[in-house]
């Protein structure tokens, strides 16, 4: 998001025709040029068609499966995996329009010497760009090829030609479909590295026991990481993907705990006292802060601590609960977090040592904010129209910091709690019961390519990796 | 004469040798036989409930070891207090130069007859805690405890000071709506107002733990305010 330090009310919806790369950025500032230019409209209604429909076309992409290059017996099921990821990647990544499969010729390629530009730049498919290649087991190691052309560009056509070989497995297919997607989306999405390879932490309870999990970004490979038995909270996961901060309840409290992606196990942190809650990592790795009643304190404040728990000092000091602390990751000069000082919780913002408290939400209860990576959004769970006779419904929505501007992200019912950014500031991973059961769903950060990630269990508070 | 002295003499001595045994010198006296040792045990009362003691008694005579299976050696008269748990047959060996004895005296342990006498007091404590403990109810957001619940802080702190050696720790609890994480901080909110109120009745800070549930182990599941009412409280749970 390094464009977005323009002022967004300075741009225009209807600006249109961006080059090739510069479009991907451009949805969340579009979604703001729409707010600031109709703020009655929005404040009006809760359904405003936003979004990239409105005034930019993005690239449209054609990705035909990719073809088998030898009659391994493995050939077939990696195949599948390949092309579903390399599909799923592309289609949310909100960069590109994937172009239908039923338009394509009956022959695609999957060699270079395969490509025919016509059949793909022209009507139907009317594709600008094309990803192809191929995927081989040969003595049990696996190797895929792929390409991106530019097929309006018949005369120097390839953009990105690669490589990938590891030994044949599900995991293996799945990581090569992540890279190559990562590579199209790199080079089509303005130079913002893809997020196809990150990770989502999460609490589920299907064992039973409330405890901290992790899964791929789109939802596969979802394993266990604590088993304490008891019950562990608010999972965040530190800058450089090494631990997992979170809390858990002892026999005595709620602490601040510490998991080590590296070591498999929990390692020490220490034991404070009181109720202690919802930790969040600076964007440096440095510190830690997160909510505290330690000594005795009848009301839950913000505290900071150096990531060993050491140096511990508070921040605030007004009527409780102040929780939920969340860095301004670009800067690492702000604290956003929430507090019920005046009644029901709104959302603040602070500097990293306490001063400038600035309340953010003007009415409703308002909770969970997560700075985006640009450091100019917070998106958060709002019940905007709160008091009697009003349903109620818990939605998440986005706001510009400088200017109190927001839109609502969610508007399907339910409660849509614990919104987590992604590294690269396009997608927003979040809980919902829209679907019966708490559930954790990802989407675009304009609200739309809305996709349920976890069935199994209750699963919650999803907090996405930094890379 | 001298050959007829000789055949005199031989002759005799031929007849006594021939008669020798005849001819043995009375034994001396044998010593006195020592007298064997008597030995008596009784115990008394012959039979107890078990938990109470019984008085053993011995008497022995003529013993110089003196030992009762299970107590060992002992004077050669005495008594002793026992209390065993189960039935017992005591054994006194006497031993002495004139040969040992024995004498047996059996205890009969009953079991008491079960719970009338005394419950474990602990029990009656946390049948009483519950029976008149009463937990503290809050409002939508607040952690203030309102003025319909005062009676029920005044009931406990009554209870409380009567009870002087009962600790307990208020769990803070909250309705579904909201955050996981506000709540557990609204929760330790209300447990923390209800410590508040019960020392401000006088209550020890030393006997009252606090814990914050929040919205994760609610006592009603039910999406309606009856059911979330029942959720928004300080719980008082008693502690050993």
């Amino acid at each position: 998001m390094d464009e977005s330090a323009r002022a967004f009310s300075q741009r225009r919806p209807n600006s249109r025709r961006r080059p090739v790369g510069s479009h991907g950025p451009k949805l969340v500032r579009l979604l703001f040029a729409v707010c600031c230019l109709l703020p009655s409209a929005l404040f009006a209604q809760d359904w405003v068609k936003t979004g990239t429909s409105l005034g930019v076309e993005k690239v449209r992409l054609a990705v035909p499966d990719f073809k088998p290059t030898t009659a391994d017996p493995q050939n077939a099921a990696l195949l599948k995996t390949f092309n579903d990821t390399l599909w799923n990647d592309l289609d949310v990544s909100g960069v590109v329009e994937l172009v239908s499969k039923s338009f394509y010729p009956l022959q695609v390629p999957g060699q270079p010497t395969e490509v025919n530009s016509l059949a793909w730049n022209a009507p139907p498919p009317n594709a600008a760009m094309l990803a192809f290649g191929n995927l081989g087991v040969a003595a049990g190691r696996l190797t895929v090829q792929g390409w991106l052309y530019d097929v309006k560009n018949t005369q120097s056509p390839q953009v990105l030609g690669k490589q990938y070989g590891d030994a044949a497995s599900d995991a293996a297919a799945r990581v090569m479909a992540h890279k190559f997607a990562d590579e199209i989306i790199f080079r089509l999405g303005g130079g913002i590295t893809g997020i196809a390879e990150t990770q989502v932490y999460f609490v589920s309870d299907r064992t039973g026991h409330k405890e901290i999990w992790a899964m791929d970004y789109d939802g596969s490979n979802q394993h266990q990481l604590t088993h304490s038995g008891s019950t562990s909270l608010s999972p965040r996961v530190s800058p450089d993907g090494s631990r997992v901060a979170f809390s858990a309840l002892t026999k005595t409290d709620w602490e601040i705990m510490m998991y080590s992606i590296d070591l498999n196990r929990t390692v020490n942190f220490p034991h404070l006292g009181g109720t202690n809650l919802s930790p969040a990592w600076s964007g440096d790795g440095t510190k830690l802060a997160f909510s505290s009643s330690r000594g005795g304190e009848p009301q839950t404040q913000i505290y900071v601590s150096d990531v060993s728990g050491g140096n511990l000092h508070r921040l605030t000091t007004d009527k409780g609960p102040n929780v939920s602390p969340v860095w301004n990751r670009k800067t690492n000069a702000q604290i956003a977090f929430v507090s019920g000082r005046t009644g029901l919780p709104q959302i603040y913002t602070m500097e990293a040592d306490g001063t400038n408290q600035q309340r953010m939400t003007d009415q409703g209860y308002a909770v969970s904010p997560n700075w985006a990576p640009n450091g100019q959004f917070l998106a958060f769970a709002w019940v905007r129209k709160y008091g009697p006779g009003e349903p109620g419904a818990l939605d998440l929505y986005l706001m510009d910091i400088a200017s109190k501007q927001f839109v609502q992200l969610t508007h399907d019912g339910g409660r849509n709690d614990s919104p987590s950014w992604s590294p690269d500031g396009r997608h927003i991973v979040f809980q919902s019961n829209r679907s019966g059961s708490l559930q954790i769903w990802t989407m675009l950060a304009d609200g739309t390519k809305v996709q349920q990630l976890t069935f199994t269990g209750h699963n919650t508070q999803p907090n996405w990796s930094w890379k | 004469m001298k050959w007829f002295l000789l055949i005199i003499a031989l002759s005799a001595l031929l007849t006594l040798g021939a008669c020798g045994k005849k001819a043995t010198p009375p034994p001396p006296p044998p010593p006195p036989a020592p007298p064997a040792p008597t030995a008596s045990l009784a115990v008394s009362p012959n039979s107890i409930q078990a938990g109470q003691s019984a008085s053993l008694t011995w008497q022995t005579t003529n013993a110089t070891d003196v030992s009762i299976d299970g107590i060992g050696a002992v004077q050669p008269n005495g008594s002793q207090s026992v209390s065993p748990t189960d039935s017992t047959t005591y054994h006194l060996v006497a031993k002495g130069t004139g040969g040992s004895q024995e004498a047996t005296a059996r205890l009969t342990v009953t079991q008491p007859p079960p719970p009338p006498p005394a419950p474990a007091p602990t029990v009656a404590d946390q049948d009483l805690f519950s029976q008149n403990i009463k937990d503290v109810y809050f409002d939508y957001d607040k952690s203030d405890v309102r003025a319909d619940q005062q009676s029920s802080v005044q009931a406990d702190v009554a209870f409380l000071n009567q009870h002087a050696n009962i600790n307990l720790t208020v769990e803070g609890h909250c309705d579904e709506r909201g955050s996981t994480e506000y709540n557990l901080a609204l929760g330790d909110q209300r447990a923390s107002a209800v410590k508040n109120a019960l020392t401000a009745g006088g209550i020890s800070a030393g006997r009252i733990k606090t814990i914050s549930y929040g919205k994760e182990k609610p006592f009603c599941t039910e999406s309606n305010e009856a059911c979330w009412q029942q959720n928004r409280r300080g719980h008082l749970v008693y502690q050993k």
